[in-house]
């Protein structure tokens, strides 16, 4: 199905967040991830599912000042 | 010199979102910078410059060349000079109507509580993940604001935490998971901590003045090298 990440089109076979989280290869630790311009907590990658279109956002994790 | 003070704010006086009343409420709000580097600077000269009554700068370093690139307060004269100091003398320079306290020491949990209680908001100039737990732990005990801020080489953000339900901890819920995470390096380019300092100084003044939808419980990034921008709620 087409999604978009980050305002780029994306084909994905992944069922949830956890799963697109493997598959775009993100790294395990500082991502965080919006669905619809909402953030999901990592411990709820899993039960959500990704849905054809949905806009996701991927954000990194900064710390400098 | 004494500077008539509806002379030297009348371009933002004449804002119908700031107006008389909102320089009222500028002069008599205290507002905390936590580290005067590259995000400190234009942060700090902003809101000295908007007129914020009371400013608290807090930073245990001094000047050195590298900062020259980006941190606008500072100038080769100052290399070796306690960064909290000079900034200080440089703030109470362009406006001597304010008052400006300098604190020449690392926010730590030992001293958060006595720093911060002083203020109404604090605002984020660090650059470590560990003091900005610290400011939110110790926002959220006494009831402050924390304008968050951060960047990495090219890209920014910004939120306004311990304002609605949002803090830190919502960010970044796994503090041993963050903070075991490898340092992503020194690069920056000037103009980042520029443009999202700018924006926190920018979330300062909306929340003191009240006026405009401030990133209450919001994560504003910026990527410069594209100009992609999102707002996502926490």
């Amino acid at each position: 199905m087409e999604i978009t990440v980050n305002n780029n089109k994306v084909i994905t076979k992944a069922k949830n967040l956890e799963e697109l989280a493997l598959e775009l290869n993100l790294p395990k630790k500082g991502v965080a991830i919006a669905v619809e311009k909402k953030m999901v907590p990592n411990m709820e990658w899993t039960t959500t599912p990704i849905k054809e279109g949905v806009s996701i956002i991927i954000i990194k994790a900064v710390c400098g000042g | 010199m004494d500077l008539n003070a509806e002379e030297r704010y009348s371009r933002q006086i004449l804002l119908s979102e700031i107006g008389k009343e909102g320089q009222k409420k500028l002069a008599d709000a205290k507002v905390l910078i936590v580290g005067v580097g590259g995000l400190g600077s234009p942060i700090a000269l902003y809101l000295a410059g908007a007129g914020v009554g009371t400013i608290g700068v807090v930073d245990d370093d001094v000047v050195s060349v590298t900062n020259l690139h980006r941190q606008v307060l500072y100038d080769e004269h100052q290399i070796g000079q306690s960064k909290a100091i000079c900034a200080c003398e440089r703030l109470q320079n362009m406006n001597s109507s304010i008052t400006v306290c300098a604190y020449q020491e690392r926010l730590s949990a030992e001293n958060a509580r006595r720093l911060i209680s002083e203020y109404d908001i604090v605002v984020d100039g660090t650059d470590n993940f560990a003091v900005r737990y610290i400011i939110s732990d110790t926002c959220k005990l006494l009831g402050k604001t924390y304008v968050y801020g951060a960047i990495c080489g090219l890209e920014g953000q910004v939120a306004v935490l311990n304002k609605g339900k949002a803090t830190y901890r919502t960010l970044f819920p796994n503090e041993t998971e963050t903070m075991a995470m490898p340092h992503p390096g020194k690069q920056v380019v000037g103009v980042t901590p520029a443009v999202v300092g700018s924006v926190e100084a920018s979330q300062v003044l909306q929340l003191i003045c009240g006026y405009g939808n401030p990133l209450i419980d919001k994560l504003w990034t910026i990527d410069l090298n594209t100009l992609q921008s999102f707002v996502i709620d926490l």
